[in-house]
């Protein structure tokens, strides 16, 4: 009993501590929220507008954190949980219910098969809405032709590429001609002594003087094989590092990617110029269901 | 004050006895429970963030010429959206503040669905009844990580012209019915002229739409279930213990929205998030080395980059490499989290109700499978970032990525063997602390309950 008066006392003083920290990270706030209209009515700089604008924010978090902590009882509460499941008794009553409704429904057979029928019309008519979202066919867009044959090889600029452009080791970018920047067309021309080739026989004309020439789109998720290490002939796509030799053709060696980059067979016209002597060999791009072998 | 609107309200709606109930509701209180409301507090904040700045951010592809203060763009062309990106960033007062919050209040709401998914799978918080917000949950994970993707599509710079790229590579993919899905989702072949309108109509539309309406059923049924309880004094499966939702819940609720949001304005104000001025405008003919997605898709990145070179010729049809990391692996993962709570008891034969939590050492089992996904998730991730690990410590790419390799089946399987033996061994000492308290003399009821 000789404890009442100090425990009191103590509660008191708790009160009033609590009572300064509360105003007091109010007045935090109040300083925060100022600088942050200051600072974005003169110079708007970020750092000080996020920084100025937390101090506001904590500052109102803080207080009222300190406030439940030391202005509200403690006390914790307790309570009974519901019972989940209903009583036997009011789920049958449900499903009699449900089930009486449905039988008016459905008394007549014939209007459940209208009923049927006019939601399978509905909905046809509703999801022919897609066609319009994938607009033309997929299969044409993706096995469309990129090069013609007798397309001239032009750099990015629009400039022809003749067979000495490259120095063996050295590579380039180019586009047919007339449509520099069409994406499926971005081809990688490269240079390598003509020797070190090892082209299946077939190839064997489609690079004169030892320019190669491959479809710039990684086969495995069609990012820009966009690097080529020239001591090891090695093109590098720089998504998930998959590698291909320019050598033998482009056939992966290591990393993600299972099938070669499509080669552009290349020939050589009268003015020395780099023109393609037919398509790709495969569709560019990453692989997809009807994708020819 | 609060007399005469109640009446108004009560003398239409009659709901006095229902809104008495309400206040007390109880919320038990723990810090892991705070994990979820933190993720509602960022969704908040990516709510009304993103308000503002689709007051700003223009959704087209057109190709306009760039004038402003941002010097080392000036002349170069994109399109309309990067040039509102940038305009949001350099000449809107507070717009790169509100972009930056925005990011990274994303970031934090991945993280805290995640973390959340985490607490409740280490306690086993999805047994019955719970298991339809476990599955609520699961989708609104997926959802968020949707979401957060194709809002980082927007801005169409170098990072995310490169994304939807592969993310499009990706759907294309599927077996039949990739090519027209692919055309459905992103218009073409990326890049097309409709990407950005698409992926702008998911991020504003569907997405938070989707998220809002199962955020709201996640929280009702919580409300109807009630929360669970750790084990403790005077908790059991029929009785709870915890905060009124009036006044105490509701204060300590506002309190920790104000800090979280605290937290995201510092991060937008003083940590850069996304520079798109850096990665300049999306070209098709141009990489980034060393780009990677933000930290939530990490995962799928580094499973795109480990899943070796093997694709499947069935007749004269194709099935590409990436299906099988960057669509069956997913599935697998997210099947798996989804039917969790309906085959766990198969083998545990354990179909009762349960309100109490379990700790994570009183079930060995659980928290080493839990460890080792998370352990295969954090492998993939850092496989994600492979290439960049490989410039950091002068090492081989190939050697890196064969070194992930093992670790993606090796780790997971060690991680789960030391929790599961760490379990035990807490287990065992809280045995002998028991035992010995018991014979010390009668220890104070702990109020029964329990499961």
């Amino acid at each position: 009993m000789a404890d009442e008066k100090p425990l009191a006392d103590q509660e008191e003083r708790r009160q009033n501590l609590g009572m300064v920290l509360t105003m007091l990270a109010f007045a935090v706030s109040i300083a925060g929220a100022i600088g942050f209209l200051y600072v974005y009515w003169t110079n708007h700089d970020n750092g000080l507008m996020g920084a100025s604008a937390a101090v506001a924010l904590a500052g109102m978090g803080v207080g009222l954190v300190v406030w439940t902590h030391f202005l509200m009882r403690h006390e914790e509460a307790a309570a009974e949980r519901p019972v989940l499941p209903s009583s036997p008794e009011l789920r049958e009553a449900f499903v009699e219910d449900f089930v009486a409704g449905q039988d008016q429904i459905g008394r007549r057979q014939v209007l459940g098969w209208a009923t049927t029928g006019t939601l399978v019309v509905l909905g046809a008519g509703g999801l022919s809405l897609l066609r319009s979202l994938f607009g033309a066919s997929p299969e044409t867009v993706l096995k469309a032709p990129v090069w013609r044959r007798g397309d001239r090889l032009v750099t990015p600029e629009g400039r022809p590429v003749s067979v000495e452009t490259l120095e063996p080791g050295s590579t380039i970018t180019v586009f047919p001609e007339g449509r520099v920047g069409f994406v499926p067309g971005q081809t990688v021309l490269i240079r390598v002594q003509a020797d070190l080739l090892r082209l299946p026989p077939e190839r064997r004309q489609w690079a004169p003087q030892g320019n190669v020439a491959f479809s710039r789109l990684c086969t495995h998720a069609g990012c820009p094989v966009a690097l080529y290490e020239a001591t090891r002939h090695l093109l590098l796509c720089p998504c998930h590092q998959s590698t291909f030799n320019v050598l033998t053709g482009a056939q992966p060696t290591s990393g993600p990617a299972a099938r070669a980059l499509p080669q552009l067979p290349l020939y050589v016209d009268a003015h020395n110029h780099l023109r393609a002597a037919g398509d790709f060999t495969e569709p560019p791009g990453p692989g997809f269901w009807s994708l020819p072998s | 004050m609060i007399n005469r609107p109640a009446r108004w309200l009560d003398r239409r709606l009659g709901i006095a006895g229902f809104a008495r109930r309400g206040l007390d509701h109880i919320f038990p209180d723990h810090w892991s429970f705070m994990l979820g409301e933190i993720a509602m507090a960022s969704f908040a904040v990516l709510v009304m963030t993103g308000v503002y700045l689709a007051m700003f951010f223009n959704s087209s592809s057109a190709e306009v010429t760039y004038h402003g203060p941002y010097k080392a763009l000036d002349g170069v062309k994109m399109s309309a959206a990067y040039f509102s990106t940038l305009n949001l960033s350099f000449s809107v007062p507070a717009g790169l503040l509100i972009r930056q919050i925005h990011h990274w209040a994303a970031l934090v709401f991945i993280g805290a669905v995640l973390a959340h998914l985490f607490r409740v799978f280490f306690t086993a918080a999805y047994r019955s009844p719970r298991e339809i917000n476990w599955v609520i949950g699961v989708t609104l994970l997926v959802l968020a990580m949707a979401a957060g993707f194709v809002g980082y599509s927007l801005p169409d710079d170098l990072l995310s012209g490169t994304g939807l790229r592969i993310a499009y590579s990706i759907v294309l993919s599927i077996p039949i019915v990739g090519p027209r899905l692919a055309f459905v989702i992103f218009g073409g072949p990326v890049p097309s002229a409709v990407m950005i309108p698409r992926m702008y109509g998911l991020h504003v539309f569907v997405l938070p739409g989707l998220i809002v309406l199962l955020l709201g059923v996640h929280l009702a049924i919580v409300w109807r279930q009630t929360h669970t309880n750790y084990p403790g004094p005077g908790r059991s499966n029929r009785r709870i213990v915890g905060s009124r939702l009036w006044p105490t819940y509701s204060m300590k609720i506002l309190g920790l929205f104000c800090l979280v949001f605290a937290a995201l304005a510092a991060l937008g104000g003083l940590v850069q998030a996304n520079p798109i001025w850096i990665y300049g405008p999306y070209d098709p003919a141009a990489a980034l080395p060393g780009a990677q997605p933000d930290w939530y898709l990490g995962w799928a990145e580094g499973a795109l980059r480990l899943f070796p070179a093997f694709n499947l010729r069935i007749g004269h049809y194709l099935v590409p490499e990436v299906f099988f990391p960057g669509i069956l692996f997913p599935l697998l993962l997210f099947g798996g989290l989804y039917l969790y709570p309906f085959v766990e008891p198969w083998f545990t034969q354990d179909r009762d109700e349960h309100h109490i939590l379990k700790l994570p050492y009183e079930q060995p089992k659980r928290t080493a499978l839990a460890s080792a996904g998370i352990m295969m998730l954090l492998v993939l991730l850092l496989a994600g970032s492979g290439d960049v690990l490989a410039v950091l410590t002068h090492g081989s790419v190939i050697a890196i990525r064969t070194l992930f390799q093992i670790l993606f089946f090796a780790a997971p399987v060690l991680t789960a063997a030391v929790v599961y033996w760490l379990c035990r061994r807490v287990q065992r000492r809280r045995g002998r602390e028991h035992a010995r308290a018991a014979a010390a003399g009668p220890v104070p009821s702990d109020g029964g309950g329990g499961n």
